[in-house]
């Protein structure tokens, strides 16, 4: 499909669309959500990708937008008569104005105080979501998101959901491979010398902050359907740690890598949770392990997979900051 | 609500004591960042195990032994920390340093959870801090006149060390170049593996006064930690006399936004960040960026 144009791997990438087409076909119904969990949860580690793995700028507030994304829809389809779709629609806007005037305070800021702001207005947003209870039902969440009846079965959430993911992975694809792509990446690098070039630094960074935002908000969108509904937690501090170690799993070398992490965090996740009921902890000593001992991820241990990362021809193989800003 | 003189005394030194809390969460975070170069996103996290700490230890002694004790033993955690796993990492990228700290958030949540369960805990009254005073027909509860003292104590304390003895000399020329002063033989390992314990041990007393006045629930770490970054971030960062500015002003405006919208009372500290941000984007008394 979109990526074939790529040259090689396009047959691996064919197979692998093949495979996720075929995938839900007689498969228990759980296993289904869990697949359509993994892209949902997917793109929203891609959007923080953007950020991080490619513009170098770490957030610790993404879930804000998520949430926003998750509620737009949520509000939307319970509050108005507004169809699914254009509440799909709306969502990723939402975030990215939301985005828009949150980044407007975090771009012009160095490392330490951007990590800082993000964290800071994530949850404020995070506090405005869960005390604003006449609004969003506040502790309880909004739940009774009906869907129209062509998604009522969970394989057609499966495929609107690959169909969106994939949607996404292609614009995102563009966005990366263009001059602003690489403008981006060299702003991770070297944003002194950028700067020198001449390119208003501030404004390129606030412009991937609010697509980042809208993507992570087609997500957060996408999740208030897949659950029918939309709740804090979706806007915590703890959704924007996800997001960061699925990048950090998937290695921030990789394009797609913050997939491989969404679907290593939710597997685990099933497992842990079957027997532990504290999952935060076991999030908690696993980004402390990949901290210390994998800082380049599970894909940049050498785990790769050779249809997804393709080191070899320079212009995708993105050495994260990790690498390179060892002073 | 009918706003009088009294009313508006009583907000101010509501939000003077709040202030004083920030101010001894926000100085040892900006301590740790200035020495060690970190930003401990687990401050919020060790500040509220001291609080559930004191309750407990409290329930076993009384509310001072408590009040001793638990900063020291979130100290030593603390150290433990540093030495086990921040130190590995000091030549990383930040990064690395940052999601380090926001792993053990995570870890504490759930250890909170598991040691003291999932509901809000309050420590019984205590017998010395109870009644108040009047002054001016406003009420000063002892428990805040406490929590204020307690902090300026601190305060003073803080300053005496790192501006008249050797080892604050130390500190703050690590502070500069933490680089030169182990060239210069100084066990700079050693002095951050202390520094980081002092600032959490101040958390720790921020955690023992606050004990008193609220109660302990599983969400007050990021509660705090936000507050503490919009300390910082309107003081300046890595400025003692910032963090003590900051904390005031935010300790005030929390707390008469309680009074306008006490829902979101949050919202007018981030509204005042917002305004520091734009006007001056290291902070009040944060040096301008080299």
């Amino acid at each position: 499909m979109l990526l074939g144009k790529y040259g090689k791997g396009t047959l691996g990438r064919s197979l692998i669309v093949l495979l996720f087409l075929l995938l839900p076909i007689g498969m228990p119904k759980f296993f289904i959500f869990l697949l359509t969990e993994i892209f949902i949860l997917g793109l929203f580690g891609l959007a923080v990708n953007l950020l991080v793995g490619y513009s170098g700028m770490v957030t610790f507030g993404h879930g804000a937008f998520y949430g926003l994304g998750a509620y737009t829809v949520g509000l939307l389809m319970t509050k108005t008569g507004i169809p699914f779709a254009a509440a799909m629609f709306v969502a990723p806007l939402t975030a990215a104005a939301f985005g828009l005037i949150i980044g407007f305070f975090c771009v012009r800021l160095t490392q330490f105080y951007f990590a800082m702001l993000t964290l800071a207005f994530g949850m404020l947003v995070w506090a405005i979501i869960y005390k604003w209870e006449s609004f969003t039902g506040g502790d309880n969440g909004l739940v009774g998101v009906v869907l129209p009846s062509i998604l009522s079965s969970p394989q057609a959430i499966y495929y609107f959901t690959l169909g969106v993911f994939a949607v996404c992975l292609a614009i995102q694809w563009k966005i990366i491979n263009s001059p602003f792509g690489y403008t981006m990446r060299a702003i991770r690098e070297n944003p002194e010398r950028v700067r020198f070039l001449g390119i208003p630094l501030t404004r390129y960074k606030l412009a991937i902050f609010v697509v980042s935002a809208g993507f992570a908000g087609i997500s957060g969108g996408l999740y208030t359907a897949f659950t029918k509904g939309a709740f804090p937690d979706y806007a915590s501090w703890a959704k924007s740690g996800e997001g960061l170690i699925m990048v950090l799993i998937g290695g921030m070398s990789s394009f797609i890598g913050p997939l491989i992490g969404s679907a290593v965090l939710l597997f685990l996740q099933q497992i842990v949770t079957t027997f532990f009921k504290y999952w935060s902890i076991v999030l908690g000593f696993l980004l402390l392990l990949v901290v210390l001992f994998l800082p380049e991820g599970v894909m940049g241990a050498g785990v790769r997979i050779r249809f997804l990362s393709r080191p070899k021809e320079g212009e995708n193989s993105n050495p994260g900051p990790a690498r390179k800003e060892k002073r | 609500m009918e706003v009088t003189l009294s009313l508006i005394l009583a907000q101010a030194v509501a939000g003077l004591t709040r202030g004083m809390l920030y101010y001894l969460l926000a100085s040892g975070l900006t301590l740790i960042f200035g020495v060690l170069g970190v930003i401990n996103f687990a401050h919020g996290t060790f500040y509220m195990v001291t609080v559930f700490l004191t309750i407990t230890l409290a329930a076993a002694t009384n509310y001072w032994v408590a009040a001793v004790l638990a900063p020291l033993i979130l100290a030593l955690i603390g150290g433990l920390c540093e030495i086990f796993l921040l130190r590995r990492i000091y030549k990383a990228h930040h990064l690395l340093q940052l999601l380090l700290t926001f792993a053990l958030v995570y870890i504490g949540v759930d250890v909170v959870k598991l040691a003291w369960g999932t509901y809000p805990k309050s420590l019984p009254p205590v017998e010395l801090l109870q009644g108040g005073m009047f002054m001016g027909g406003v009420r000063l509860p002892t428990s805040y006149l406490f929590m204020i003292a307690v902090s300026a104590a601190t305060g003073i304390g803080m300053w005496l060390i790192l501006y008249k003895t050797k080892w604050g000399t130390i500190i703050r020329a690590c502070t500069i170049d933490s680089e030169v002063a182990d060239a210069l033989g100084i066990n700079v390992r050693l002095l951050f593996t202390l520094v980081f314990m002092l600032g959490i041990w101040l958390a720790g007393i921020g955690g023992v006064v606050a004990a008193p006045v609220i109660s302990a629930t599983s969400g007050m770490d990021m509660e705090i930690i936000i507050l503490c970054f919009a300390v910082v971030i309107v003081g300046g960062v890595g400025s003692l006399r910032g963090a003590l500015l900051g904390a005031l002003i935010i300790g005030l405006v929390e707390s008469f936004g309680l009074l306008i919208l006490p829902q979101f009372a949050i919202a007018f500290a981030f509204g005042v960040m917002a305004v520091v941000l734009i006007i001056r984007p290291t902070g009040l008394l944060g040096k301008p960026a080299a």
